[in-house]
């Protein structure tokens, strides 16, 4: 077939192009992946118990502006690697400033504290589960967040997997904050980061073998 | 003086393609066939400087760039430079090709190179080694024969979903899909 062959072919019967689909795709796994995690954590844990009480306290509203930092940045940096041509200009930095934010809060309530202190700060109650709880609710945003990349065109695969795993994190987190007992903010500095890594990580790894076109 | 009248060149071919894409993006065929026209001509040039040493392959690599260019069109917003989203399609196209051929050595340029869309252009085509046709037989009914009759033969969605037996919907998958499977193949081949 010579190419002005396939010029016409392609031209012919193109039709018009739904506007906005980067965006729409990307509003569609928020939605399937937040709806996922939460019957996953109804399912599975359950919100705590003292919800009512928490939601006065403000270290739990501390926990989930810092998950929704992370999925905002998470996103943005989606929907721009979901673009040939499109530079990530700032949106490293907009994903970087919540987890150095809740790392300064967390010197700030570190230093002053007692060593026996300290270890309930950092560690809580539930260190072991908590990374793998989060990347378990995170399971349904992953595959939503991966059908929105897929159906796109990010030309930096293992990037473009690793935002939207992260994406899939943030909203596993998000559902996680309704059942974790945990308020400390080196708690959650780390293994909410973590568990939000870990789908990150599984999306880098995934991304040049499920996002090619 | 010469680097302003290039400038002003270059923006000027960068409009009108993008607004050729534009009104083809909201269903003006005409206007996407002579964005497709002018864009595998520049896709030519783009592509032949930077496989000098593969002289050969430019054709069949600019033909897996339009396809991927209309294959993934949705993804063009209105307020990205033109040049910039066709030429990282391009180069994502030839980085891809280069990894199959695995000698990146052969690579000639430098990828990080900016050529303005309309600094350079080259009517002049080769021929594809690779025969899309072929390709396309290759693909399963429901997928071809939307093509066939739809873009090679030019019929409307109702006609083809009447020939075919098939629901208009199921037509425009086909179409959509087969597309998609197309570029997997020339991807996928050795």
């Amino acid at each position: 077939m010579r190419t002005e062959e396939l010029v016409s072919m392609l031209a012919t019967g193109a039709g018009a192009v739904a506007p906005n689909q980067v965006a729409r795709r990307h509003a569609l796994a928020l939605g399937w992946g937040i709806l996922g995690a939460a019957l996953l954590m109804a399912i599975l844990l359950g919100p705590r118990p003292d919800l009512a009480r928490a939601v006065l306290l403000p270290m739990f509203w501390v926990k989930l502006v810092f998950v929704a930092c992370i999925a905002a940045g998470s996103l943005a940096a989606a929907l721009r690697l979901a673009r040939p041509g499109r530079k990530l200009a700032w949106v490293p930095a907009a994903v970087a400033a919540p987890v150095l934010a809740i790392w300064l809060l967390s010197m700030i309530v570190l230093v002053p504290a007692e060593a026996a202190q300290r270890e309930i700060l950092f560690f809580g109650s539930t260190w072991d589960v908590c990374p793998f709880l989060i990347a378990t609710l995170s399971v349904p945003g992953f595959v939503a967040a991966m059908w929105a990349m897929q159906g796109l065109a990010p030309t930096r695969l293992r990037l473009a997997g690793a935002a939207a795993g992260l994406f899939a994190g943030s909203m596993g987190a998000l559902v996680y904050c309704l059942h974790c007992p945990e308020m400390g903010a080196p708690f959650i500095g780390v293994w909410y980061l973590l568990g939000m890594l870990i789908p990150a990580a599984a999306g880098a790894l995934l991304g040049p073998r499920l996002l090619r076109w | 003086m010469e680097r302003m009248q290039g400038t002003a060149r270059l923006n000027a071919g960068e409009n009108r393609l993008k607004l050729l894409l534009l009104r083809g993006l909201s269903g003006e065929e005409s206007a996407y066939h002579a964005f497709l026209q002018e864009l595998s001509a520049h896709l030519r040039a783009f592509l032949r400087r930077r496989l000098a040493r593969l002289p050969d392959e430019v054709e069949d690599l600019v033909q897996e760039s339009l396809l991927a260019v209309h294959n993934q069109r949705h993804t063009y917003d209105a307020g990205q430079p033109l040049t910039a989203w066709v030429h990282a399609i391009a180069k994502y196209k030839l980085v891809d090709l280069l990894r199959r051929r695995s000698k990146r050595e052969l690579l000639s340029d430098p990828l990080d190179e900016e050529f303005g869309l309309a600094a350079a252009s080259d009517t002049d085509a080769a021929d594809a080694r690779r025969d899309l046709g072929r390709l396309l037989a290759r693909l399963p009914e429901r997928q071809r024969l939307p093509i066939v009759h739809m873009k090679l033969e030019g019929l409307s969605v109702a006609q083809t979903a009447e020939l075919t037996g098939m629901s208009a919907s199921a037509v425009k998958v086909g179409v959509h899909r087969g597309l998609k499977a197309l570029a997997a193949m020339i991807r996928e081949a050795p």
